[in-house]
């Protein structure tokens, strides 16, 4: 479904993406593993375009997303943003549902479709006519991640759906993604660093390091194997081939 | 020596170059205002907050400018008996420059400021690039309502703050200088022409414009974190206060030596 063949990304001297190869199946959870700053979400924006890569090829269902009409492509995707990047203009209910209002869809429907996936991350109907300002950190997540599926979405991206949220509500999350997939058939792939959540959303885990994919298995091949940046990095080792200052 | 030259070199290439960005930034704003969708919710409240909400400061500003102008003209005048002039003076003074020109720089240092600012805030905090992932067009979304809404509100407001710069004029002059309240008013109708003023609402609405796009270029181009939206904030009013009062001599040069 999404290809990634030799992707270079480099802000000024930061070489971030040093030829990144990844393939994710249609209707698998691919979950990104990776130390903080090696690139995680700039792989996800340059698969949705908003970064260009300097070298190598993306490709959804074949199509090279370089090419082509940018909104249709972006019309059959979610995407929760690392730090929600809920519009502050408009209230819950509206951010939620703001690809269904612009496709045209009347007010009252969208918002009980925005009032049902709240519901799914948690949210009581009553937050749906607050704004993002008046929420907690962890709220605006799940906002972000109800506007993220409200459209029903072929291919769905999370980054990091799970930080600052509890363990309880963590876990309600897991099994929502976890449930998109399997029930909805979509496409996901996922950003985190909760090796819970690794395991409870994961058909395949890929670990970034050094601007590479350093290693990709499912979740059983992660636990037992031999490859130390792997094998740190699931343990929280300060020691490894993983520096510590980056 | 070389070093001095390459210096100016840089400066003036990158003059050039973000002369270049600004041309193409508006030629894609106006191009976007052609073609749909448009954001009728957007415009409205971009009308409201530039607008209506402009309305005090543009008419404080006026108010004390047309009264400080009558007290400077009856004051010059009198060097060489032509009191008589203030009614017309201020009038035209008003509505052909200062109107138009402080009342720009007003709306510049509150909206350009607050779009920017408000614009790269959401360019800091993903919300431009979750507008794109949710197949919304930023410039048609942020940039199209907010540079229509200061072209169109931006006159009306320089308007507004004619008349009331006028009735500066006409309190100072009654109450302090002794002109005759109907005199006054009959002084200034008659020799107001329908230029005078029309030529000032066109200044407003090309300041307005400047104004709004200067807010969304600077806000869409912000730097990350606070301190790149408080870099962006500034670089947006200063930009567009000097291009008010380029495009002012300009278009004063346009429309008034013949
Ligand atoms: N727009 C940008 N301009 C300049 N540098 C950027 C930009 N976006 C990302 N970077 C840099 O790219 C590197 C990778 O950033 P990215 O956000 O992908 O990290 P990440 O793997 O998601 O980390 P984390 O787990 O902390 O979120 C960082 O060094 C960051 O400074
Ligand atoms: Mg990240």
């Amino acid at each position: 479904m999404i290809r990634l063949s030799n992707v270079h990304k480099a802000f000024g001297n930061n070489h971030v993406l040093r030829g990144v190869d990844l393939h994710i199946p249609k209707g698998e959870s691919m979950v990104i593993i990776g130390g903080s700053g090696t690139g995680k979400s700039v792989t996800l924006k340059a698969i949705l375009g908003l970064v260009t890569p300097d070298v190598g090829t993306i490709t959804v269902a074949d199509k090279d997303i370089s090419k082509g009409d940018r909104d249709a492509l972006l019309s059959r995707f979610g995407m929760l943003f690392q730090g929600g990047a809920l519009f502050d203009s408009l209230t819950v209910w509206q951010n939620v549902a703001f690809r269904l209002t612009q496709t045209g869809m009347d007010k009252a429907r969208a918002r009980d479709i925005a009032i049902e996936k709240l519901r799914r991350v948690g949210l009581k109907p009553d937050v749906a006519d607050r704004f993002p300002a008046e929420l907690s950190g962890g709220m605006q997540k799940r906002v972000g991640l109800a506007r993220a599926i409200a459209a029903n979405p072929e291919i769905i991206f999370f980054d990091e759906p799970t930080t600052g949220l509890d363990p309880i509500m963590a876990g309600v999350i897991n099994d929502l993604i976890r449930e998109i997939v399997v029930e909805m058939g979509a496409t996901a792939m996922t950003i985190t660093h909760d090796m819970s959540s690794v395991r409870a959303i994961a058909d395949r885990v890929a670990m970034l390091h050094d601007g590479v994919i350093k290693w990709t298995g499912t979740v059983v091949e992660m636990d037992s194997t031999q490859d130390p940046h792997v094998d740190q990095f699931i343990h929280g080792r300060s020691t490894g081939p993983i520096e510590a200052v980056r | 020596m070389t070093a001095f030259l390459a210096s100016i070199g840089r400066a003036t290439l990158a003059i050039l170059a973000s002369i270049g960005a600004v041309t193409l930034f508006a030629g894609q704003t106006v191009g976007h205002m052609l073609r749909p969708p448009f954001y009728w919710r957007e415009f409205i409240s971009a009308c409201m907050t530039i607008g209506y909400f402009s309305l005090p400061v543009v008419g404080l500003t006026a108010l004390f400018t047309g009264g400080a102008l009558a007290l400077q003209i009856y004051a010059g005048g009198a060097r060489f008996n032509a009191e008589a002039v203030v009614p017309s003076i201020v009038a035209i003074g008003m509505v052909r420059e200062l109107g138009p020109v402080l009342g720009g720089l007003m709306v510049a240092a509150r909206v350009a400021s607050s779009i920017a600012a408000e614009i790269g805030t959401m360019k800091v905090t993903e919300q431009i690039d979750a507008l794109v992932t949710l197949s919304t067009n930023p410039m048609k979304y942020l940039t199209v309502p907010r540079v229509l809404a200061a072209t169109l509100t931006v006159p009306v407001l320089v308007l507004v703050g004619d008349i009331i710069g006028i009735m500066g004029g006409y309190l100072v002059g009654v109450s302090r200088l002794g002109f005759n309240p109907a005199a006054y008013l009959q002084n200034t109708v008659d020799f107001l022409e329908f230029w005078d003023v029309a030529s000032g609402l066109v200044k407003g609405a090309v300041f307005g414009f400047i104004i709004a796009l200067m807010g969304c270029y600077f806000g869409m181009r912000s730097g990350r974190g606070a301190q790149g939206v408080g870099r962006a904030t500034k670089a947006a009013v200063v930009a567009a206060s000097v291009m008010i009062l380029a495009a002012n001599y300009l278009l004063t040069e346009l429309f008034f030596s013949a």
